[in-house]
């Protein structure tokens, strides 16, 4: 065989993740009241509450306010909080990407400011990466740093923030501006700053939307002073960084995890002796999902054992897209009913929900077709 | 978790033996009706078809993880043998005390609505019944079969295909399956005997779908490999095929549900042996539902990917089409599997069904 083949070798979870999945629905059983269907929640307590169990920042280094726990207690965490549905917002991309990459790439001082204020659930970090004329060509990002006395002056804009106005700090992606050279290589000069978002010169508008509510921002930035100590890793080392970031983005199990409780309305209205039309269809969608299930603790696997699983992410967040997008699919053929957001009957406003937020899940974190290319490269096709 | 050292060695020498011995020629051979005899005796030297048995039975106490994982690649190399076959007729002979064979043996009933009769006859039994599309039968040195008798169900082992009467066939890749009909055919008192513990004809239904869940996953394996490999050869409009985006797609598509299905074979492997039959039940069902999913989607696109040349007798790819298209469909099709699942999932209830994935 001469093809790359992706590896998912099957795991099996510890007898600690096992106790601790015990824990966690414990835990989940307390709160049930924030518990909600996807809404994104933004709720600093419960963040805080988590943080109290040594729930954030699970397998960072103690020192830095980390736990030391494996790969494999943090996945069954992050997958009972999801299922149930728990109000991550506040401190999820933070634990997911931030945290890991100023602990990948970080100095002394930014690891000892920052993660440990992750890991207490007080400091919420946004994404900086999408602008209005750079999406999936991250590496078309037109704002740009300049180096001046003590620290970097900004100008640019970033779209697509999810929570920017409710964050600490974003992670803003930019270039260092190059005089008006012929750009040569298009990641050279990229680079990535811990950027206060109270620094003047910000500005966050809303952007609301196709549900009406209020995740996503436009970040403007206006001659902003960011110092020395909150550069990120090296000045023109950001295309490394930022590949690394969202590496630990994909990888995480919330790319098929967020319509579980749909899933299981389904199976609730199929009722315990459904037809075959119906069981099939629920069987397929069943069978998807432990299949990718167990693809994804495979790749909590290999980041247990310090291997960076990229092509094996974007195998898992493109297959598991097309399943949560069939979710709503499946939902109406079988049940059918007219969506409404505000329904009493939590089927009704499940399926509205639903079917309104599954454009957006092949589009955050890299597109389908992006994905599909890092998949082509691992295959060396690219 | 890292592979076993052994199984890692199991399986390097497996895929040289397969890649030497398992060629195109001997497939294409093994199709027109003569049966692949040198690489049957390859395979059988390794003791890999009896391995799950006990030592005293002559097998080697073998994991059943480590034999699934060989199917996967005689699944990758079209390997025309009745390998899985063999396994599962060791595993319900040998554990009913029955004489299994140094040969090639078939083993059934294979569909899930057949049943055969055994009758007290004397000191022995008379055998009735049809078992249809018998993998090998007709190359069977022994046919092991599971019959109803008076206490239950029974294993019967006989020498060839003992006097059944034989009606040839095939799937289309051309390998036998044949159907043996009893009409009270007379039966040694010692060629039948209780099953063990953990053997039933529907354990067997569901290892045979595992065993095809786990071939197709090697033999997509092997058509993703031939796809990605074209397409970085042939060139049109001045450039390899592979630099199309459109191709690109396509082939990332392919290597997605390659992936999944190789881990999902992995899930119904994953449980055999674990001593919890419900969920095992479960995982299978999975595993074929999820595996034959994926064939129909991977089959479309690797011949896509070829063109013409994809669709023809000379070219390798249709080895592995037209197998994924016979198999998907032996021991049950994906769509029934899937009605399993759904069923299972359903009667077990919706607040149950988080635990029940996630159940050890």
């Amino acid at each position: 065989m001469v093809t790359p083949m992706f590896r998912f070798d099957p795991v099996e979870l510890p007898p600690e993740a096992l106790a601790l999945r015990q824990e966690v629905r414990a835990f989940i059983a307390e709160h049930q009241d924030v518990m909600g269907f996807f809404r994104s929640s933004f709720n600093r307590d419960f963040s805080k509450a988590m943080a109290r169990r040594g729930w954030i920042g699970m397998t960072w280094p103690k020192q830095y306010g980390g736990h030391e726990r494996s790969a494999f207690e943090r996945y069954v965490v992050i997958e009972e909080m999801l299922v149930a549905g728990a109000p991550l917002s506040a401190h999820y991309t933070g634990d997911r990407q931030s945290g890991p990459n100023i602990l990948r790439f970080g100095t002394e001082e930014q690891k000892r400011f920052f993660l440990p204020r992750i890991a207490a659930g007080e400091l919420t970090f946004c994404i900086g990466m999408s602008e209005p004329n750079s999406g999936s060509d991250l590496a078309g990002t037109r704002t740009r740093a300049v180096k001046v006395d003590g620290g970097y002056r900004i100008n640019g804009s970033k779209l697509w923030t999810s929570n920017a106005h409710r964050a600490d700090y974003a992670i803003l992606f930019c270039k260092m501006a190059s005089d008006g050279q012929q750009e040569v290589d298009r990641h050279a000069g990229a680079t990535q700053f811990l950027l206060d978002l109270k620094t003047p010169g910000i500005e966050i508008r809303p952007v609301i939307n196709l549900l009406g509510e209020h995740h996503f921002n436009e970040i403007f930035l206006t001659d902003v002073f960011v110092p020395d100590s909150l550069l990120l890793g090296k000045e023109g080392n950001g295309w490394n960084q930022v590949t690394s970031e969202l590496a630990f983005e994909r990888s995480a199990p919330d790319r098929f995890l967020v319509l579980f409780q749909m899933l299981r309305e389904m199976v609730r209205m199929a009722g315990p002796d459904p037809d075959k039309a119906t069981a099939a269809a629920l069987g397929k969608l069943i069978s998807q999902l432990a299949t990718l299930r167990s693809m994804s603790l495979s790749i909590a696997g290999m980041l247990q054992d310090g291997l960076q699983p990229n092509n094996e992410s974007a195998v898992v967040k493109d297959l598991g897209t097309r399943y949560e997008q069939d979710i709503p699919v499946v939902a109406r053929q079988l049940f059918p009913t007219e969506p409404e957001l505000e329904a009493v009957e939590t089927y009704v406003s499940m399926i509205a929900r639903s079917t309104m937020n599954a454009p957006r899940f092949s589009i955050q974190g890299g597109t389908r077709e992006i994905l599909r290319g890092i998949i082509a490269r691992g295959l060396g096709l690219r | 978790m890292a592979m076993r050292d052994e199984t890692r060695m199991l399986l390097e020498s497996m895929t040289r033996l397969f890649e030497d011995k398992s060629t195109k020629q001997v497939v294409d051979a093994a199709e027109t009706g003569v049966f692949a005899a040198d690489l049957w005796q390859a395979v059988a030297e390794t003791g890999v078809p009896l391995a799950a048995l006990p030592e005293a039975s002559g097998g080697a106490d073998a994991e059943w993880s480590d034999l699934f994982a060989v199917l996967r690649v005689a699944g990758r190399f079209s390997a025309p043998i009745p390998l899985a076959e063999t396994m599962l007729a060791g595993w319900v002979a040998a554990g009913a005390g029955l004489e299994v064979a140094d040969g090639p043996m078939t083993v059934g009933p294979v569909r899930p609505g057949e049943t055969l009769t055994l009758a007290q006859d004397g000191n022995g039994w008379r055998l009735s019944g049809t078992a249809s599309r018998l993998p090998y039968a007709s190359h069977a040195a022994r046919t092991v079969l599971i019959a109803d008798g008076p206490d239950g169900e029974m294993a019967v082992a006989l020498d060839g295909t003992g006097e059944a009467r034989v009606t040839a066939g095939r799937n289309i890749a051309n390998e036998p399956r044949d159907t043996l009909a009893f009409d009270g055919v007379r039966i040694a008192a010692d060629a039948a005997a209780p099953l063990n513990a953990g053997v039933s004809k529907a354990a067997l239904y569901r290892r045979g779908a595992l065993a095809r869940a786990t071939m197709m996953s090697g033999a997509l394996e092997r058509a993703l490999d031939l796809a990605v490999t074209y397409a970085q050869e042939r060139v049109q409009f001045g450039r390899p095929i592979s630099k199309f985006q459109a191709v690109q797609q396509n082939l990332a598509v392919l290597a997605g549900q390659t992936a999944a299905a190789v881990a999902a074979a992995n899930l119904g492997i994953e449980a055999l042996g674990k001593g919890d039959p419900a969920r095992e039940t479960f995982l299978i069902a999975v595993a074929k539902a999820r595996v034959g999913e994926a064939a129909t989607l991977a089959a479309e696109i690797a011949h896509q990917v070829h063109g013409a040349i994809g669709f023809t007798k000379e070219y390798a790819l249709q080895l592995s089409t037209r197998r994924l298209w016979s198999w998907r469909e032996e021991f049950g099709p994906d769509p029934e599997w899937a009605v399993q699942v759904g069923k299972a999932a359903c009667a077990n209830g919706a607040d149950g069904l988080w635990a029940m994935l996630t159940a050890v």
